[in-house]
């Protein structure tokens, strides 16, 4: 019978003790440990004994245990890395069609980890040079109503609540409270310029960091009517002169110039030319009944400033608080605030109304998802290729370890050969990430916004740091596999060769390479569909050759005057916003029918031209009638058939509506029209089919739509640009056409495209080449076997096959995985969240399986034929 | 000639006095160890401290003193021989030296001389 073993101490701790011991203080303090181990079996049982030791030996890791560095063994080390070094670029040299595999295949997956490195770096610059950084939190708000959220979380909150913190300031050292949309003109003298800032309290400059170089920071933006403004907008404006104690004229009134703050820097989530005083809107906006409604959460932001080691928990409960206490001021919903820690601001939750550039966590975690996938698949090439061949390096093995070599020695060995290889890959694929950089930051607009992207040292020391851990992670299974081969077998020979064994896991590797190839090509190519499919999407009106001009604060009867002369010009109409792109204006509409019941409309002011000039579909009614600009009342409205259906106006038949008199903004409207349903929102968003019409008020007017009839639109375009310029010399014409800004409203999907097609074609370049090693290298070793095959009389269809049937059965296993798997994910997961999406298609699905299999057949063909062809008399000669 | 060797005497006991103060839990060690006679060895030590003390004692921080004490030549150790328990590890058994045994006798000493100075009325009065 045999004994059952005593338990023993963890191997790894021991190792690591007699590690850093000092091999003079090392076996009293094993001998120690083990007699508390052997106490601890029996007192609290093995399992916590264990714990114990291996936190014992953590803990004897004192200053006066560890053993000094020994000159005397570090030199022999040193020695033998140079001559790690040394083989290492030897054995590159001699195989320089497979290194050249993997040099290529390892810097095509690095260039996308380097785009990767260098945009967290950027992200993680952000607003670092706020001091009190780590103690500033935003107010968040989340409207919701009865149940329903009406908005997501946003970065904003209401005047209020800013006011209702800062009123109750205990346990909270100060509040910034902002305001955004402080834009227009500044006018000096005879300049005018224009600017976009913010609107902010007397706490700014005490909560952020920004640097006032001239002027008070406790009161430059206490009194209403101040301004501050940067620097570069100070030399602007005034030149050389001094700016503090100037007047200039905003929003024709007179504001007095009270400091001069630094421009904020790059890495900042707040950007601004001006800043005007909060105060000034008590003023301004003295008679506006929304400016202090508590709902009204849009506008404003609220920057709370902690005091040192205090918590934001205490605060929120306080934040529940004042919440639950004004509820009653909203009868029909509830604004829940919540907080933001700083940090969180630019990288983290994605919230509605940012104040600047953020980007959302989703993104940065899909992106770094896919930089993994690319990665791994380029260091599995390396693995595969490396123990495929591991035969040719058996005998150097089996010597180094004759003349005594130990594990660890070969283990080092070989990770200092792909760490080489990474190092020279680092090489191409920083070139690589200079050529794709612009082509990635100009893909999506928020990106143009925040990343740079400079080639710092420290960045370079990162990418360095990179290539390491990327040498040591696609070295380290090969390098393990070398060490632990035993001497003896090297030299027998025959069937026991150990080139043969993992032959499964490197099957599974390829599967895996080819797997992620085609989902990426399917995926991209659906993505691509999809967007497709959403820009020639039917709206329910007309979008063809329509300019939007911004009018800014031009009237636009002028220039509505001198473009009904240009003959291009088909007809002109006003309007408040530009729909379908992603802009909602809402309001509550009351149910003629019962007074208790009200609904959430959206709506869009338009004049008398807009309903033709867009050909909506009036299915009752009739347009409004054209208004005297003098008439500043609002009498009708037209609605949308899922208007009738809400509110159950009309029953079946609209034209039964007409004449209704419903309340909007405690106005009686009257109902004169009914248009079909068409999209007021984006296409791929199923809610927002309420919308209303309302009369266009002259000074609401923010956008002059222009339809055209021409096939040259860009020499109309730059008619109405002249035509702009003679009207109004400072401000640049902002106009774009309807279709493009529909095109625009979908740059989500065309980056999600690019990005995507761009790491397909790295993930194809990288399986590709994985594949070509591996046929290559087969074809080379079966060279003879084929020979001998020909001689004894088989064709050279038949060699043909029996060389390119294990490849294909693995691209078949990979294409029978990938196209289910594709499926799913996007019929059960993307699809789903995604409204009025196209259909997926068979073409979409196959479409990866196909370019897989070309390339792969060419692949596979080319060094295959090679053999097939090859002349048995000249391979066997020297038999 | 004298002047070469006047060497400042508040360096001198600077680092004399850091280099032999008795710390009050080195104090403690260098007595068990005393107690413990020929059996003074690390985990010997822990134990009788643990009893004696009423408060864990971690092995570490025995460790730490025991080294830091035969740094300042109050101890001395020697190894004992090899046995089949402490996974054949030998134990290192520790002695006080002359050096030590006169920093004990200085530090009861000084405690003595604390004692009897302090009037008995001030304790009777708390």
């Amino acid at each position: 019978m045999m004994a059952r073993r005593e338990p023993q101490p963890p191997r790894w701790a021991q190792r690591l003790l007699s590690w850093y011991c000092r091999p003079e203080l090392a076996e009293d303090l094993e001998g120690d440990l083990n007699e508390m181990f052997d106490r601890n079996v029996r007192e609290r049982g093995p399992f916590r004994a264990k714990v114990i030791y291996c936190l014992d030996v953590i803990k004897f890791c004192r200053p006066y245990t560890i053993r000094r560095p020994n000159v005397l063994t570090l030199i022999p080390n040193m020695i033998m890395l140079g001559s790690y070094f040394k083989s290492a670029t030897r054995s590159i040299a001699r195989s320089k069609l497979f290194s050249a595999i993997n040099i290529v295949g390892l810097s095509v997956g690095m260039s996308v980890g380097l785009l990767l490195i260098a945009m967290l770096t950027d992200i993680l610059s952000y607003d670092r040079f706020h001091e009190n950084r780590d103690r500033i939190y935003r107010v968040t708000s989340q409207f919701q109503r009865q149940g329903d959220l009406i908005s997501g979380h946003m970065a904003t909150t209401s005047l209020l609540a800013g006011k209702e913190i800062k009123e109750s300031l205990a346990g909270i050292e100060d509040v910034a409270v902002i305001h955004r949309g402080f834009m227009g003109d500044i006018t000096y003298g005879e300049k005018v310029v224009p600017f976009g800032g913010l609107m902010a309290d007397e706490s700014f400059f005490n909560v952020f960091s920004f640097k006032l170089l001239h002027g008070n920071p406790a009161t430059a933006l206490k009194e209403p009517f101040s301004i501050v403004l940067t620097e570069t907008f100070a030399r602007k404006l005034f030149g050389e002169e001094n700016a503090v104690g100037k007047t200039v004229l905003v929003w024709g009134r007179d504001f007095s110039v009270t400091g001069v703050v630094q421009d904020p820097p790059k890495f900042s989530h707040m950007r601004f030319d001006v800043l005007g005083s909060l105060s000034t809107r008590t003023i301004t906006e003295k008679d506006n009944p929304y400016e202090m409604l508590w709902e009204n959460i849009w506008n404003a932001y609220a920057y709370v400033l902690l005091p040192p080691n205090s918590s934001p928990e205490s605060l929120q409960q306080r934040l529940d608080e004042i919440c639950r206490r004004k509820a009653n001021a909203v009868a029909s919903g509830y604004v829940q605030l919540g907080l933001q820690p700083m940090e969180n601001i630019v990288i983290g939750q994605n919230l509605g109304n940012q104040i600047g550039p953020y980007m959302g966590s989703t993104v940065v975690w899909v992106f770094s998802a896919m930089t993994l996938v690319v990665i791994l698949s380029a260091c599995f090439n390396y693995t595969n290729l490396s123990t495929a061949r591991s035969f040719r390096r058996l005998k150097e093995v089996g010597i180094r370890k004759t003349i005594g070599a130990v594990k660890g020695n070969l283990l080092v060995q070989f990770v200092t050969e792909s760490v080489v290889i990474a190092l020279l890959a680092l090489i191409f694929a920083v070139g690589i990430f200079v050529i794709i950089r612009p082509h990635f930051i100009s893909m999506e607009y928020s990106l143009q916004e925040m990343l740079v992207m400079d080639l710092s040292p420290q960045l370079i020391g990162l990418f360095i740091l990179f290539a390491l851990l990327v040498g040591v992670a696609a070295g380290f299974f090969p390098a393990l596999f070398f060490s632990r081969l035993s001497a003896v077998s090297l030299f027998k020979g025959g069937s026991g060769r150990p080139s043969f064994r993992g032959i499964t896991a490197r099957k599974i590797l390829v599967v895996f390479q080819f797997v992620i190839s085609i989902m990426f090509i399917s995926g991209t190519v659906v993505i691509y569909d999809q967007y497709k499919h959403f820009l020639s999407y039917d709206l329910g009106y007309n979008t063809e050759n329509i300019l939007n001009i911004r009018l800014g604060d031009n009237k636009a009867d002028a220039l509505k005057n001198e473009l009904s002369k240009l003959p291009e010009v088909a007809g002109q109409s006003q309007s408040q916003l530009v729909m379908s792109v992603g802009n909602y204006f809402y309001t509550f509409m009351k149910n003629p029918s019962d007074p208790n019941d009200s609904a959430q409309v959206y709506y869009n002011r338009v004049d008398e031209n807009f309903l033709p000039l867009h050909d909506f579909k009036l299915i009752a009614g009739r347009n409004f009638n054209p208004k005297s600009p003098e008439d500043s009342t609002e009498r009708e409205v037209i609605v949308s058939s899922s208007v009738l259906r809400r509110f159950n106006l009309g029953a079946d038949d609209p034209s039964k509506a007409i004449g209704a008199v419903v309340n909007i903004d405690h106005t009686d409207l009257q109902i004169v029209g009914v248009v079909e349903d068409f999209h007021y929102g984006r296409v791929n968003n199923a809610t927002n089919k309420e919308v209303v019409f309302r009369q266009l008020m002259p000074e609401e007017a923010k956008y002059l739509n222009v339809k055209f009839v021409t096939n040259d639109l860009r020499r109309a375009y730059e008619k109405v640009e002249q035509i702009w310029s003679g009207l109004d010399s400072n401000h640049p014409l902002q106009a774009k056409f309807l279709d493009d800004q529909l095109e625009e409203s979908f740059r989500g999907f065309s980056a999600s495209v690019k990005a995507g097609g761009f790491i397909a074609v790295l993930v194809v370049c990288i399986a590709s080449l994985g594949l070509l090693g591996m046929v290559i290298y087969t074809s080379e070793i079966r060279l003879r076997e084929m020979s001998i095959r020909k001689v004894f009389g088989a064709s050279e269809v038949g060699i043909l096959y029996r060389l390119a049937r294990g490849f294909m059965l693995l691209l078949g296993v990979s294409i029978a995985i990938a196209i289910p798997l594709t499926f799913l994910f996007f019929d059960r997961i993307l699809l789903p969240g995604v409204a009025n999406h196209a259909p997926l298609t068979w073409f979409e699905m196959v479409s990866g399986a196909v370019v897989i299999l070309t390339l792969a057949a060419l692949m596979i063909l080319s060094q295959t034929l090679k053999v097939a062809r090859s002349k048995p008399a000249e391979v066997l000669r020297t038999e | 000639m004298l002047r070469l060797y006047s060497v400042p005497r508040s360096l001198f006991t600077d680092y004399q006095m850091k280099g032999t103060h008795l710390g009050e839990f080195e104090e403690l060690v260098l007595l068990t160890i005393a107690a413990l006679v020929n059996d003074a060895y690390s985990v010997a030590i822990r134990d009788e401290l643990a009893k004696h003390a009423d408060r864990p004692v971690k092995l570490g921080v025995v460790h730490a003193v025991l080294n830091r004490l035969e740094r300042k030549g109050y101890v001395k150790s020697r190894l004992g021989e090899a046995t089949s328990v402490r996974g054949g590890k030998r134990k290192r058994y520790y002695t006080v030296t002359s050096a030590g045994r006169a920093a004990l006798v200085r530090a009861k000493e000084i405690r003595d001389n604390l004692w009897n100075v302090i009037p008995e009325f001030s304790f009777k009065n708390t």
